[in-house]
């Protein structure tokens, strides 16, 4: 008896103090501001990663083919990739130009040069409708 | 050499491969003229890598423009350098460049690029070609060479360095660059250049950036375009040939034809494909196909040129993609694309976006 009026409680609590802990639908302007700032260090970042002589091993950057992002349509992710034979991720082919015109190595899918990298190019193409599968 | 003779044998010479360069033809059918051909190769952006160590895509562009050019049938009277020859233009670079460029066997005009200049304002690479603007004439024609690429001085001697200069100047998204201009004294010299010359004679002005306004932002610009039009409204035939780009562009402004030449290195997108931006890519143009970045030399393709009786006709050739003729049309009074000028006969690779 004892032991389920302990149980009792403990779920009482709980249920009591979810939303002082959670707060899953409740959030502030700040909040907002201080979210999408954070977004916008990443794309920051990205474009100094886009910039950088040293992602790859030979000083060419991603920004020398692709001024602010452009041709890298982003909006139409994933799609067939005809020179890959398979649908294909964004990601893939940005590891597709480091390999290749950079001579560098991959990045890891979840390396945070990646994540800036495509944070920046969605970025820079904000506002386009998504398209996934266009050619 | 007849026209159609020329044109032969550039067919025969197409089959031997895919040239990164332009041939031009000037040709002036039953008048006095003597006809003769030019080749134009440029935006090679040599890039060192370290030591004696260069990007190996971009010398390749420039070996083969050289190579096949060598070959060509009938050998041109000259070849003009379009500019960019470097990427941040140092001595290295400039040297590899020029060392890459000896190979030619043919006299050479050279342009001033950005890329060139903007390190110790082009002190090294006068030292090796000469002047950054000149004319000269060739068989009835008059050729300006035009240094396009200068900006305000202000913006010249806020840099800490030379070094820091071209960083800047060699990103051509980077807000911190300032828009190209041909500037005060450089156009008085042009007053002057042409007014020695008859209005009847066709000019053809050479030049690293388009001497009209496309897209600022990358600039695709001349500050003074207007300007340098106003120059050149006087004379009859006027064809402008322009670098910088890295695409396909053409437009008529009044009498003056202009074209963009290849690069050599890597295509560019439109500024279109911008979507934060508004472009002003001449209605005319019909855009190259996108690239297919899997094949390197893809929109690098070459073009040959006839000026015929002053307007020119460019013959695109494209790796990958069927040749493309921009020819002046005499009804219209402007260039068009023989094939996909009409909306209804554009192909989907076309469409950018």
């Amino acid at each position: 008896m004892l032991k389920q009026s302990i149980k009792q409680l403990v779920i009482t609590t709980c249920v009591a103090l979810l939303p002082l802990t959670l707060q899953a639908d409740e959030f502030t302007k700040q909040d907002l501001k201080l979210w999408q700032d954070e977004f916008m260090t990443v794309v920051g970042e990205g474009r100094k990663v886009f910039t950088d002589p040293k992602l790859g091993t030979n000083g060419v950057v991603c920004a020398q083919c692709h001024p602010n992002g452009a041709n890298t349509h982003p909006e139409t992710y994933p799609k067939f990739q005809k020179q890959l034979g398979r649908v294909a991720q964004m990601w893939e082919m940005v590891n597709w130009c480091i390999r290749n015109p950079l001579e560098g190595k991959d990045l890891a899918v979840d390396d945070p040069r990646m994540t800036a990298i495509l944070s920046y190019i969605a970025f820079e193409r904000r506002g386009v409708k998504m398209e996934p599968g266009k050619h | 050499m007849k026209r159609r003779d020329f044109l032969k044998s550039s067919g025969a010479l197409l089959a031997g491969g895919l040239l990164p360069i332009s041939l031009v033809e000037v040709a002036f059918g039953k008048s006095k003229h003597e006809n003769f051909t030019f080749a134009y190769i440029s935006d090679s952006h040599i890039q060192q890598i370290k030591g004696n160590q260069f990007v190996r895509n971009f010398d390749t562009g420039l070996m083969r423009a050289v190579a096949e050019c060598n070959m060509m049938d009938p050998k041109p009277d000259f070849v003009i350098y379009g500019g960019d020859l470097a990427q941040i233009g140092n001595k290295p670079e400039l040297d590899h460049g020029l060392e890459l460029m000896s190979a030619c066997r043919h006299k050479v005009h050279y342009v001033m690029g950005e890329h060139d200049y903007y390190l110790d304002l082009g002190k090294y690479w006068e030292s090796q070609l000469g002047p950054q603007w000149y004319s000269f004439d060739h068989k009835g024609v008059h050729f300006v060479v035009l240094n396009s690429i200068l900006v305000d001085e202000k913006w010249v001697n806020k840099w800490s360095s030379g070094e820091e200069r071209m960083g800047v100047m060699a990103g051509l998204d980077n807000p911190l660059g300032s828009p190209f201009m041909v500037g005060a004294k450089q156009r008085e010299w042009l007053r002057k250049d042409l007014a020695k010359v008859s209005k009847d004679t066709p000019l053809v002005i050479l030049s690293h950036s388009p001497l009209q306004k496309i897209y600022k932002g990358w600039n695709f610009w001349t500050d003074d375009a207007e300007k340098i039009q106003a120059l050149l409204k006087p004379f009859r035939k006027v064809n402008v040939f322009y670098g910088h780009v890295h695409q396909i562009q053409y437009n008529q402004i009044g009498n003056i034809s202009f074209h963009s030449v290849m690069a050599t290195a890597w295509p560019w997108p439109y500024p279109s494909t911008y979507s934060q931006a508004a472009s002003q890519l001449p209605k005319l143009t019909v855009e190259m196909n996108r690239a297919d970045p899997f094949f390197e030399r893809d929109a690098t393709g070459w073009q040959f040129i006839d000026v015929w009786s002053g307007n020119a006709t460019m013959h695109f050739q494209l790796p990958e993609n069927k040749p493309r003729t921009v020819a002046y049309d005499k009804k219209n009074k402007r260039p068009e694309d023989k094939d996909y000028q009409a909306k209804k006969n554009r192909i989907p690779p076309q469409t950018h976006y």
